[in-house]
């Protein structure tokens, strides 16, 4: 069995904020890198899948030479192998899917994981794109597999935790929630064989985007709260004079 | 400029989000919205709300949501109306198809979109980025269809009863690869319903560990209120789902909403932005929870209990 998982390197944005010289990005010295959340949940599943079926992990990524660092992540927690997909750096979910379509063609998985979202765009689109664009069959956040012959029966976790019980005939795309599994932790020596490991690099061809950003801003807070001054004592008191106030 | 909305139902109720679609819809030109399901017509009164020009029925699939349905559903509508804008919920089902339908034919495409607008024939979407600590406004160049996912409980939803006309689309569909089989309900809460407090003390990733959950729910206790918490700390396996706050948890709607060490992810957001009084407590400054909060406080989560303790 062949799974591939597609990841993501996230840039998160720390106290402060630059935006790049045409305005429709946030400057890179302001951002943190690290593997999205939810793609180190659909590498564990990945990697449980392989652990009960046998077969290999494929990770893949698309994005500049720094995203590497998240395939390597994927390969210290064990997966078999990675690749990156250059010439992708658009915020665009279409234009990531039609880059990893290409890998999808090539690699014939048995078996897709995508992360829900990524949490720098929380587009919740990637993945889904990517099965329309390889006319896989597909369920977005996914809680439970149970693999069989020919389908696998997953949970799908509706708004308010409903749980739907769906079968889905295989090779299938599933993107994977938070929380289905515990990741594992890679460790020190894994980590350092992972730097080690050589990752396949290739170029995207199509990779037309469903949209643009013309201008990124720091929103507006119009009402914003009221900040409470002074040392956690006084936090504390102004704390418990609301609770008292407004809890009758 | 016409509008599709793609009714979003489920166990033969429409569900609210319609109505924001239809809301949304109603100031970027004429609304027809979409009805997908096995037999459309019990659930035509739903969505006949004002503002609503035409109901289309897509007699297709099954009962409930299947991805390959609302697909090949939607691609004959679009083929069939050429609308300018289609506008979905920023749902789990519309995660599951919307996104799909765009790539293939090659649509624009946002999703949480939180802010639509027209500038002449350009559809202008705002939807935010890095943890919500910016926004962006994105543009779809070239793009004659553009797919929009709305953030839910932003727009008001529409209401009373319209007087649209109703018609049918026939499709004839290839059998769906992922099949509805059952629902199962989420666990019940086996101590407390988080969403009967007055008060909620709530927590998040900024605990750290689990080892300090015993001791900020007797807090929690003494200071009248019940321990809730954010989605990583039920992921973690440190506290049961009949806890958490959020999208995929409970929608709660107290008299006060204490937020410690919560980021404010906007799906937790969509959980608890309704509540009465929201304080909160994050060491960063730009976390999304302070632009819900009425009472915000740059401090470790910690320090706060610490002299909360001493109070209590």
């Amino acid at each position: 069995m062949r799974v591939l998982v597609c990841v993501k390197q996230v840039r998160a944005l720390g106290d402060e904020v630059e935006f790049t010289a045409d305005g429709t990005d946030v400057d890179p010295d302001y951002l943190d890198a690290a593997l999205n959340e939810w793609d180190s949940y659909a590498t564990e599943e990945a990697l449980c899948v392989r652990e009960a079926h046998g077969g290999e992990v494929v990770a893949v990524t698309c994005g500049p030479k720094e995203s590497e660092a998240a395939l390597r992540r994927c390969l210290a927690m064990g997966a078999d192998r990675a690749l990156r997909v250059d010439g992708v750096e658009s915020h665009d979910p279409l234009c990531v899917a039609r880059a990893l379509a290409e890998v999808v063609r090539e690699e014939s998985p048995d078996l897709v994981l995508c992360g829900v979202q990524s949490s720098d765009s929380v587009q919740a689109a990637t993945g889904t794109a990517l099965a329309g664009l390889a006319g896989l069959p597909h369920v977005a956040v996914v809680t439970k597999l149970e693999l069989g012959t020919g389908s696998a029966r997953v949970h799908r976790e509706l708004e308010g935790g409903l749980l739907d019980v769906v079968d889905v005939d295989l090779p299938a795309l599933l993107t994977i929630q938070t929380g289905i599994n515990q990741p594992r932790y890679a460790n020190l020596r894994a980590i350092k064989q992972a730097e080690q490991v050589e990752i396949a690099v290739r170029q995207a061809g199509d990779t037309a985007a469903g949209s643009r950003v013309r201008r990124m801003f720091v929103p507006s807070r119009g009402d914003a709260a009221e900040m409470l001054g002074g040392d956690p004592a006084e936090v504390a008191r102004r704390i418990a004079e609301i609770v008292r106030e407004r809890v009758a | 400029m016409s509008v599709v909305v793609v009714a979003e139902h489920l166990r033969g109720e429409v569900r609210e989000v319609t109505h924001e679609l239809v809301s949304a819809g109603e100031s970027l030109g004429p609304v027809s919205v979409a009805l997908i399901a096995r037999d459309p017509t019990p659930l035509i009164a739903a969505v006949n709300v004002e503002g609503v020009s035409e109901i289309v029925t897509l007699a297709a699939g099954a009962d409930e949501f299947e991805s390959d349905t609302y697909e090949q559903a939607l691609e004959a509508l679009i083929a069939e109306r050429k609308p300018r804008i289609v506008l979905v919920g920023f749902t789990v089902n519309a995660m599951g198809y919307a996104s799909a339908v765009a790539a293939r034919l090659g649509l624009g495409f946002a999703s949480d979109v939180h802010q639509v607008s027209l500038e002449g024939d350009a559809v202008i979407a705002t939807r935010s980025f890095y943890g919500g600590k910016v926004d962006a406004e994105v543009e779809f160049p070239g793009a004659e269809t553009v797919i929009l996912a709305l953030r839910p409980t932003v727009w008001a939803p529409a209401e009373g009863v319209g007087s649209a006309g109703v018609s049918s689309l026939d499709l004839s569909l290839s059998p769906a690869r992922a099949r509805h089989v059952e629902f199962l309900e989420p666990a019940a809460a086996s101590d407390v319903d988080i969403t009967q407090a007055d008060f909620l003390f709530s927590v998040g990733r900024g605990i750290g560990d689990a080892d300090a959950l015993p001791e900020l729910e007797a807090l929690a206790t003494r200071m009248g209120g019940t321990l809730s918490v954010s989605r990583p700390v039920v992921d973690a396996g440190w506290m049961p789902s009949s806890r958490q706050v959020g999208q995929s948890g409970k929608t709660v709607k107290p008299k006060v909403y204490l937020a410690l060490g919560i980021s404010g992810a906007v799906q937790h957001l969509a959980g608890m932005k309704s509540s009465g009084t929201i304080i909160a407590v994050n060491t960063d400054p730009e976390a999304a929870i302070f632009g819900v909060a009425h009472y915000g406080a740059v401090a470790d989560l910690f320090d706060v209990v610490e002299e909360l303790e001493k109070l209590y």
